[in-house]
């Protein structure tokens, strides 16, 4: 057995570890002069000064950052509705769109207006003509909230995209596997149920990660007909203390969830493909 | 009478005609093979009969019932027919007891306490007793063909399709399947399979059928399909497929 260290490695395992050492000298090196020239270089600009007490001003961070918190509660309520929700339809629109069934016809064209409609329409539109058109119509409380019409548009927009995904999971899942199962006396249905969805989600939950990542950042759009989410939340803090720091103390709360969730979902697409050889 | 009948069967993919008036006989408890070129269409015969692919003519018969009529409930007659296919095609999110439970659960309606014994009772008779709780990719090409074996055993067939199922398998695991065939002959199953294992179909076929450009053109016991062809193209696929 060869070990990796000095005294029993092989000649080529000592090769690779000096190349090693030495990319990450190079690497930290590198990274060091780039933290540098910036550290020293952008407060040299002529508006540094004025920046950074109007977007790095730690007192008003400290001040506004609680009710940041607060108002991201709002984001988190709206995201934990809207996913269940847009997970069910996006895969109830997958399944009409990939029917075979003549009787559901109507739903399989229907399924595919539906995501040609609303993959074919900025997010933030869908959340204006919904969010303002339905209110609109009068309804009574609370159906006039804004909450139920903006979430519903970020939930048909999202069922769009995430029925697409859906669908390439569904065609990852080799037609043998249907072949097998129809042999053994299940019904379409059956096979669907059983053999193919189970392993086309499986295929597809790095994507739909992704898109779970992207739903929380838009939620923000809510803020646009009336919802006092965390950017709009912000966005009150600036007009008053005519400081922008607050919508920086915004980002980094998304940051610390997207980040790690991006993360994440890489690690498992890089799993997948591995898995995949 | 025959347990399987096949009279004139037609197959065709758009202007090929794959399947060419095919005639062929499987007695209960007879193990019949189809040999043949690559290409020949012994798959697509064997799916035939499964009902993956509608045939264009001829009819299919089991027990004597066309099964073959355009429009009739596919179901429950895969359920009287078991198939393996060269690829195992196991699901891979399942165990193997499940992936041998899924069917039975689904068209007999039992539950899994209901089938377990009789399920695993299954395993063990091929030596699979230790692998129940395995996923696929836990298990060999050899372990994983048996499973599939059982998967379709366990629907409690009538007649057995086996489509190639050594031709994946590295050799030293061909024998471990082989040996289930002849376990399931020795059981008195009705078996078809399609093979280019000749010297497993000629010590264990009761039927040989050699299959060219669609048709059978040559049918008999191995003695003499493999002794004295009267073909030339036997002959001659013969002597390639034996070398
Ligand atoms: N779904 C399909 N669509 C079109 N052509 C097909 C289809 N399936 C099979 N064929 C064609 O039918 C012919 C017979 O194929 P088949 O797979 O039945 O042969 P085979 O005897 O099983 O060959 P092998 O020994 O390679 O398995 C081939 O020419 C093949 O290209
Ligand atoms: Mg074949």
């Amino acid at each position: 057995m060869t070990q990796p260290n000095a005294a029993g490695a092989t000649r080529r395992q000592r090769y690779e570890a000096a190349q090693r050492r030495r990319a990450a000298l190079i690497a930290a090196t590198s990274t060091a002069l780039v933290a540098a020239a910036i550290v020293t270089l952008v407060p040299m600009t002529p508006g540094w000064e004025k920046v950074q007490r109007s977007f790095f001003n730690y007192d008003t961070l400290v001040l506004t950052f609680p009710k940041l918190l607060e108002a991201f509660t709002i984001n988190v309520m709206i995201f934990a509705w809207s996913a269940p929700a847009i997970a069910v339809l996006g895969l109830l629109i997958a399944l009409a769109r990939d029917t075979k069934s003549p009787a559901l016809f109507p739903l399989r064209i229907f399924g595919a207006a539906f995501t040609d409609v609303f993959r074919g329409v900025p997010v933030i539109l869908t959340v204006y003509l919904i969010g303002f058109g339905i209110p609109g119509l009068g309804l009574p409380r609370p159906w006039n909230s804004p909450y139920i019409w903006g979430s519903l548009a970020l939930i048909l927009t999202y069922s769009a995209y995430v029925a697409e995904i859906f669908r390439s999971g569904i065609d990852s899942v080799h037609h043998s596997q249907r072949a097998a199962a129809l042999s053994l006396g299940l019904t379409e249905r059956q096979v669907t149920r059983d053999v193919v969805l189970p392993q086309a989600i499986r295929n597809v939950v790095p994507a739909q990660m992704n898109m779970l990542i992207a739903l929380q950042k838009d939620v923000s759009l809510l803020s646009f007909i009336g919802p006092v989410e965390v950017f709009r939340q912000a966005g009150v803090f600036k007009s008053l203390l005519a400081d922008f720091t607050p919508y920086v103390g915004a980002a980094i709360i998304f940051l610390v969830v997207t980040v790690p969730a991006t993360r994440y979902a890489d690690y498992l697409m890089a799993r997948q493909r591995r898995d995949r050889r | 009478m025959a347990k399987l009948k096949l009279r004139g069967v037609i197959k065709r993919f758009g202007d090929v005609t794959v399947c060419d008036g095919i005639d062929l006989d499987v007695a209960e408890g007879e193990m019949v093979c189809l040999i043949g070129a690559s290409g020949g269409g012994k798959s697509t015969l064997l799916r035939c009969i499964n009902l993956l692919e509608q045939i264009e003519d001829g009819a299919i018969f089991l027990d004597g019932e066309d099964v073959s009529v355009p429009g009739l409930d596919p179901q429950r007659v895969r359920s009287r027919i078991g198939m393996v296919f060269q690829s195992y095609n196991l699901f891979p999110h399942m165990t193997a007891i499940e992936n041998a439970m899924l069917a039975p659960r689904r068209v007999r309606g039992l539950s899994r306490d209901a089938l377990r014994p009789e399920i695993e009772a299954l395993f063990t008779r091929f030596g699979l007793a230790d692998r129940m709780e395995k996923y696929p990719d836990q298990l060999s090409g050899g372990q994983q063909q048996r499973v599939a074996i059982v998967r379709a055993l366990a629907m409690k067939p009538e007649v057995m399709l086996f489509d190639e199922i050594t031709s994946a398998l590295d050799p030293q695991l061909v024998g471990e399947v082989l040996d289930v065939l002849l376990q399931l002959k020795s059981e008195g199953m009705t078996m078809l399979l399609a093979t280019h294992e000749m010297e497993f179909a000629r010590q264990a076929a009761d039927k040989v059928c050699f299959l060219r450009d669609g048709k059978i053109i040559e049918e008999g016991p191995p003695a003499v399909v493999f002794g004295a062809p009267q073909r030339a193209e036997t002959r001659a696929f013969l002597k390639r497929a034996l070398k």
